[in-house]
């Protein structure tokens, strides 16, 4: 490199500074993100300028609206071919719309919607003051337990904020599957990320958890991400390109112009293996596998249940849409390289999750190993390196992202005096107390094992047969084990709650309103349309496994 | 010089950051590291923006700068929380949650 050396102090321009050309932005390719992320701006303005007993309602109505028609636009775009036929690449090659993006963005929208509505309900926690609440802390500023707080909920105070920093996640995870270049990536990972670090702290009871847990989370995500910008900066060195193209295209070798640095720079192979590796750890670290998943079930645990619903659920189809585009679209050249370190990740989480599950008391942890167990899982999806594992893995993330709502709903109703009873002791008995929560929650849980007739055995079936039609046979022998362990600790929680005499002293089951109520409807509703009469969605994700680049 | 030097010295800062977080028990320092890691980032991505003689690199630096300034508000406001409900920021503290 001695050839580049600088010898004195001023460098000339590497190209004529001419004039710079208008970016074309296509505005109505990028309407569900500017939508999103429009309504969370008026949100903010909301808090600001509304009288505190009117945000809440303007601040649902805004939330809900917005989620609405931006699904309704994404809806428009794949109706319009985009999806399918006629992908394009809109905002100067920043953002790509394609069928696995909108798919996903869809997804990520229904989740949201719904989240929305579970984030509303204020019949679960007792009247407070003379004022409803919701599972949201009073202020979160004031130090728990100190008189700050205690005026904050005698006066009813509630945090509204959620309702724009929920937007602004959803914006950042529309834009992070739909990522076309490493700068876009980044800045889409950590606009998702920051909100939902600080809904992590916002819970209303047992706020010392719900604040460590925001601060393990912010922690470990602030350093896996910066591992990821790492990444992204070699991958840069390596290609000198940051858009997926440029990169894909020097790695495969056919970029037609090459110069003296380009050269020196692709000899380096230490380069690319490290870039793409720190940049697949940060993916890797936001779907929760293995080596990466410490932070989950502390997480899941601390952070307000809805919180913990819509992050388990909308994360992690956003990562896995970024993942898959990064091994498909740009890293398809290295692929003899990833396959096996990715079929060791996915090893490790499918195992992993599920022998750490079994020995679980916490419901939440309990749900928080089970996601870890089917991050693996979709791993097999994406090492299937097919148009049947994309839209494989497409079908298992819609599919398992409303069973996740779902359970994590019903697990909000379950309460005793200090809030939400997530002990499994407690849960002992149930069925015999509130059937149809049982129930409801037993549809969720079968889901989670794959039970025949749910959506889960359908995206599992899915997931695996595209795995093993592209020779990775070993790996669905592994998976099949795992979710045999699987199945046996949600099939306990099941025995749990119909076969076990309830406790003197156990938890009551509150009788939310018709929001959260709406929500579990949408989840079983899904979870068994799914499971039932699969075809009609098994096409739609099948038509959307194609990448634009 | 050789901008490869500055290379090494991006590693170098980043293996500073990266094992700061990993041996220190303070939140505002462990956050300190994470932040030298960004800068490590941002070093690596102006010096390979030299070498290639594209203005990318200085983009996405950019950029860094913006998120980790943003990273400061988000981090410091969880983290100070964290402190005056505990009065320590030690990571240690944070053991509400085991198995």
């Amino acid at each position: 490199m001695s050839t580049n050396s600088l010898h004195s102090l001023w460098t000339t321009a590497a190209e004529e500074p001419g004039a710079i050309p208008t970016p074309h932005i296509e505005y109505a390719e990028l309407s569900p993100t500017l939508i999103v992320i429009g309504a969370a701006l008026i949100g903010i303005v909301i808090e600001a300028f509304v009288p505190r007993k009117h945000r809440y309602t303007a601040q649902l109505l805004v939330a809900v609206t917005a989620l609405a028609s931006a699904f309704a636009a994404v809806v428009g775009l794949a109706v319009s071919g985009r999806g399918s036929g006629e992908s394009k690449i809109a905002a100067m090659g920043a953002i790509a719309v394609d069928g696995p993006a909108l798919f996903l963005q869809g997804t990520i929208l229904l989740v949201g919607l719904i989240s929305a509505l579970i984030f509303a309900e204020r019949r679960l926690d007792p009247v407070a003051h003379g004022k409803q609440v919701d599972s949201f802390a009073a202020q979160a500023a004031a130090a728990p337990g100190g008189e700050a707080e205690r005026e904050a909920v005698r006066a009813g105070y509630t945090t509204t904020e959620v309702y724009p920093l929920v937007l602004f996640a959803i914006g950042g995870m529309l834009v992070f599957p739909a990522a076309n270049d490493l700068l876009t990536l980044f800045i889409a990972l950590e606009v998702f990320s920051f909100p939902l670090y600080v809904m992590c702290a916002l819970a209303r009871r047992n706020r010392l958890m719900s604040q460590e847990a925001a601060v393990k989370y912010f922690l470990l995500g602030a350093f896996s991400s910066a591992f990821m910008l790492f990444g992204v900066a070699l991958l840069y060195g390596y290609s000198g390109a940051i858009d997926y193209a440029g990169i894909a295209r020097v790695i495969s070798g056919t970029e037609p112009t090459t110069n003296a640095t380009l050269a020196q720079t692709t000899g380096n192979d230490a380069l690319l293996l490290i870039g793409a590796a720190m940049v697949l750890l940060g993916m890797l670290f936001k779907v929760g596998a293995v080596p990466f998943h410490m932070w989950t079930p502390d997480v899941y645990q601390g952070a307000p249940t809805p919180v913990t619903g819509f992050m388990a659920a909308a994360t992690k189809v956003a990562a896995f849409g970024a993942l898959l585009r990064l091994l498909y679209v740009v890293l398809p050249g290295l692929r003899w390289d990833w396959e096996p370190v990715m079929w060791g990740v996915a090893i490790l989480t499918m195992l992993g999750g599920a022998v750490l599950a079994l020995t679980q008391t916490d419901i939440k942890r309990l749900l928080a190993y089970s996601s870890v167990a089917h991050a693996g899982f979709i791993l097999a999806g994406v090492i299937a390196t097919s148009e049947d594992g994309v839209s494989s893995v497409l079908f298992y993330l819609a599919a398992y992202s409303f069973v996740t709502l779902g359970a994590f709903a019903v697990v909000t109703l379950v309460r005793d005096a200090g809030g939400e009873a997530t002990h499994l002791s407690k849960w002992a008995g149930l069925g015999r107390r509130s059937p149809l929560v049982a129930a409801v929650f037993a549809v969720f849980l079968l889901a989670f094992a794959g039970i025949p007739l749910t959506s889960g055995f359908t995206g599992k079936f899915a997931v695996f047969k595209a795995a093993a039609e592209s020779g990775a046979g070993a790996l669905v022998v592994v998976g099949v084990v795992s979710s045999a362990i699987a199945a046996f600790f949600y099939i306990r929680v099941i025995v749990l709650m119909f076969f076990q005499e309830p406790k003197a002293d156990g938890p009551s089951v509150a009788v939310p309103s018709l929001l959260t109520t709406a929500a579990i409807g949408v989840g079983v509703a899904v979870t068994v349309v799914l499971g039932v009469a699969p075809q009609y969605f098994l096409d739609l994700a099948g038509q959307a496994g194609v990448f634009v680049r | 010089m050789n901008p490869v030097n500055y290379l090494y010295l991006a590693a170098l800062l980043f293996a500073i950051g990266a094992s700061g977080v990993l041996v220190r028990r303070n939140a505002i320092v462990l956050f300190m590291s994470v932040e030298l890691m960004l800068n490590a980032c941002n070093l690596a991505l102006v010096t390979f923006s030299r070498m290639h003689g594209n203005l990318d690199g200085q983009i996405v630096a950019f950029f860094t700068m913006v998120v980790a300034a943003a990273e400061v508000v988000v981090g410091l406001a969880i983290i100070v929380s964290f402190f005056r409900s505990r009065h320590s920021a030690s990571v240690d503290d944070a053991s509400l949650m085991k198995l």
